[in-house]
């Protein structure tokens, strides 16, 4: 199996605050299942910032959802194991599991600025949020947290007083951090949460990411497309390609010898400053998740495929220490 | 001969005096030359007027003050004839490639249009064969596109045929208004490289409207940094993201997430972008409440723009005693430029 490889390493196991071992995520539909997400396994660090890439459909924001248990029908986790220290998730009721989300793993979706009631003030959305989870708390103890939650991500106490379409979306986002970090979880999902933002606010949304992150001692989970964006900001990266993980490495081992060739292309895809007018694309487009052909799901695709790559699937295993692999070449 | 395009002290206001003015385009002087192809980009982030701009250059819009010339007729006035060569010659590619098809036609239908409406072609068997030669140019596979809906096809194949509606027509200017913000990062490269060829086999020239300052780089020869309506800098590319003068300027270059890891965003905390209207006529600098050199003149009157170098021209009182632009046309400061009526 190519997850159990993973968990073994007792050493990690010993650090990682959550473990997702063979995820399996699948839409059905009338012309059978599309495996959305197939056999996914990692290790989250305690305060590691670990950051999911790959184009869209190849799994990544399902992957986040199914941590969350937020996969609607026709989505189904079909299998696998989700465990947050040494509890078991998966074996959770749904109120059980009600009472872990936002207090022990929180998500910031994409686009979640569009989440804001627009017609609720900013402190009623913590009221809603807190109060969920403990009824008990009063109005004298948020009139104390909601002020500090907002300063942790740099806006004022007046924030608070305000709707949402009083504020722009930087400052929205910000609000959803907020929000997010508002019981202190252990583990912060964060799927693509400066698309729609410009560079410059895109640049202070991630640091006051980081900076919660680091008081909270938290871990991150950044999930997007965005090979410079996750350069900037995740300590080890998760490659995805059409729902399994394909490579996974501390990020500076990723950028200086990626191992496999859908890595390589995507990194030499990259436009840089250092040259101009050069365009190097991945050829091809990705698989059907519907009939996803044999053998190892790149190979139609791949400038170094083997003859074995068209029959027999590649396990993802660690190939240098640390960095994990899932090709044949190695 | 005048230029393919110009735009003359162009201003657009929204709003009225009463209720509180935003100038979305604050006089925008520049024009695009009709002997060599160019690739412009314009760049800023959201509310600094490229989509305004890029709706007056389709004659979408009126603008308050100023005016288009598309071969030295004024759009807003263009009839019968010019008006027909000008839908003929710019074309448009927007940046969602799902909003601009049909669901219920097949993508045929997105290429038959122009074809028709335009008499491109005498037979079936003639517009079939432009439709083919079109998705070829753009690296499609014709058998693997027409024929289908716009849901049986990718995001990127769908901008590719976008893409190869406007070369139809052979335009002379395609204004390309995000074009691959939408499109996967593995695939942005790809159709960005075909805008680029069409550029050099065709003669085509762009603009292409961008928040993206690293694909405005890899593409364009000339950009306009644009910030609240007014340009900051322009110039040659390589001059203006290597050495921006500007400090708009050099705070987006610094914010770029450079695919690096060795090569991290600093610490400094940036001002954010306030959310206040931009001020009517005669307000000074409107960097200048974000700006770590600001300095009392700046909130006096807007800077005028100067050249720094023959192929960069900044809008900052940093430079004072430098040389200043005439009459505003910043494509002065562009390569390769050739004055209005020059021989």
């Amino acid at each position: 199996m190519t997850t159990t490889a993973m968990t073994t390493d007792t050493a990690l196991r010993q650090a990682a605050v959550l473990r997702v071992e063979d995820l399996r995520v699948h839409y059905r539909t009338p012309r059978g299942p599309v495996k959305a997400v197939d056999g996914v396994s990692f290790a989250l660090r305690e305060g590691e910032r670990f950051g999911l890439v790959g184009e869209s459909g190849s799994g990544k924001s399902t992957t986040a959802l199914a941590i969350m248990r937020l996969i609607r029908p026709p989505g189904r986790i079909e299998g696998g194991r989700i465990a947050l220290g040494d509890r078991d998730l998966t074996a959770l009721s749904e109120e059980q599991f009600r009472r872990v989300r936002l207090a022990e793993i929180a998500m910031i979706p994409q686009g979640a600025m569009n989440s804001l009631n627009p017609v609720r003030r900013i402190r009623d959305h913590f009221k809603d949020s807190v109060r969920a989870h403990d009824r008990n708390v009063g109005d004298a103890q948020l009139k104390e947290r909601i002020p500090e939650l907002l300063g942790m991500v740099g806006l004022r106490p007046e924030t608070a007083n305000l709707y949402p379409h009083e504020l722009s979306g930087g400052m929205k986002q910000r609000v959803c951090i907020a929000l997010a970090i508002a019981l202190r979880p252990k583990v912060i999902l964060a799927d693509e949460p400066t698309s729609a933002l410009d560079v410059v606010v895109q640049r202070q949304v991630m640091q006051t990411l980081g900076a919660v992150q680091e008081r909270l001692g938290a871990a991150v989970i950044l999930v997007g497309h965005d090979m410079g964006l996750l350069a900037q900001f995740v300590d080890r990266l998760g490659v995805m390609y059409a729902g399994k993980l394909v490579e996974v490495a501390p990020i500076g081992d990723i950028f200086r010898e990626p191992l496999h060739p859908y890595t390589q292309l995507l990194i030499a895809s990259l436009p840089t400053l250092e040259e101009r007018g050069v365009f190097r694309g991945v050829p091809g487009l990705p698989p059907s998740l519907l009939n996803p052909p044999a053998g190892c799901l790149f190979h139609p695709r791949c400038p170094k495929r083997l003859p074995q790559c068209a029959t027999v699937a590649p396990e993802l295993r660690e190939i240098r220490p640390g960095h994990w692999a899932a090709c044949h070449l190695y | 001969m005048p230029p393919l395009l110009e735009v003359r002290n162009v201003t657009q206001i929204f709003g009225d005096r009463r209720k509180g003015e935003t100038v979305a385009l604050d006089d925008l002087s520049f024009s695009i030359d009709d002997e060599a192809p160019s690739f412009t980009a314009v760049v800023g982030e959201s509310g600094s007027g490229k989509t305004t701009l890029a709706r007056i250059l389709l004659g979408f819009q009126q603008p308050t003050k100023g005016a288009v010339y598309y071969r030295g007729d004024d759009l807003g006035q263009a009839t019968g004839r010019a008006q027909d060569q000008f839908r003929k010659e710019v074309q448009a590619i927007f940046q969602d490639p799902f909003e601009v098809y049909n669901p219920f036609y097949k993508v045929d239908h997105l290429l038959a249009v122009p074809i028709r409406k335009f008499r491109l072609a005498r037979s079936r068997a003639e517009s079939r064969d432009l439709m083919v030669d079109a998705l070829r140019v753009v690296g499609l596979r014709p058998e693997e596109t027409l024929g289908r809906y716009p849901h049986q096809l990718s995001g990127g194949q769908r901008q590719r045929i976008t893409v190869a509606r406007a070369l139809l027509l052979k335009p002379r200017l395609i204004i390309a208004d995000e074009p691959v913000s939408m499109v996967d990062a593995s695939l942005r490269a790809t159709i960005l490289e075909s805008l680029r060829k069409l550029n050099q086999d065709f003669g085509i020239s762009f603009l292409y409207i961008t928040h993206d300052l690293t694909t405005a780089y890899q593409v364009s020869d000339n950009i306009i940094v644009l910030y609240r309506g007014a340009v900051a800098e322009t110039g040659a590319v390589e001059r203006v993201i290597k050495d921006p003068q500007h400090p708009y300027t050099q705070l987006l270059v610094a914010s770029i997430p450079l695919p690096d890891p060795a090569r991290r965003w600093g610490e400094t905390v940036v001002a954010a972008s306030g959310s206040e209207a931009n001020g009517g006529p005669g307000r000074g600098c409107p960097f200048a409440d974000r700006c770590p050199y600001v300095m009392p003149v700046c909130r006096e009157q807007a800077p005028p723009l100067y050249r720094t170098h023959p192929h960069q021209a900044v809008a900052c009182y940093l430079h004072r005693g430098t040389e200043t632009v005439l009459d505003g046309d910043i494509s002065q400061a562009f390569r390769e430029y050739a004055p209005a009526g020059a021989p």
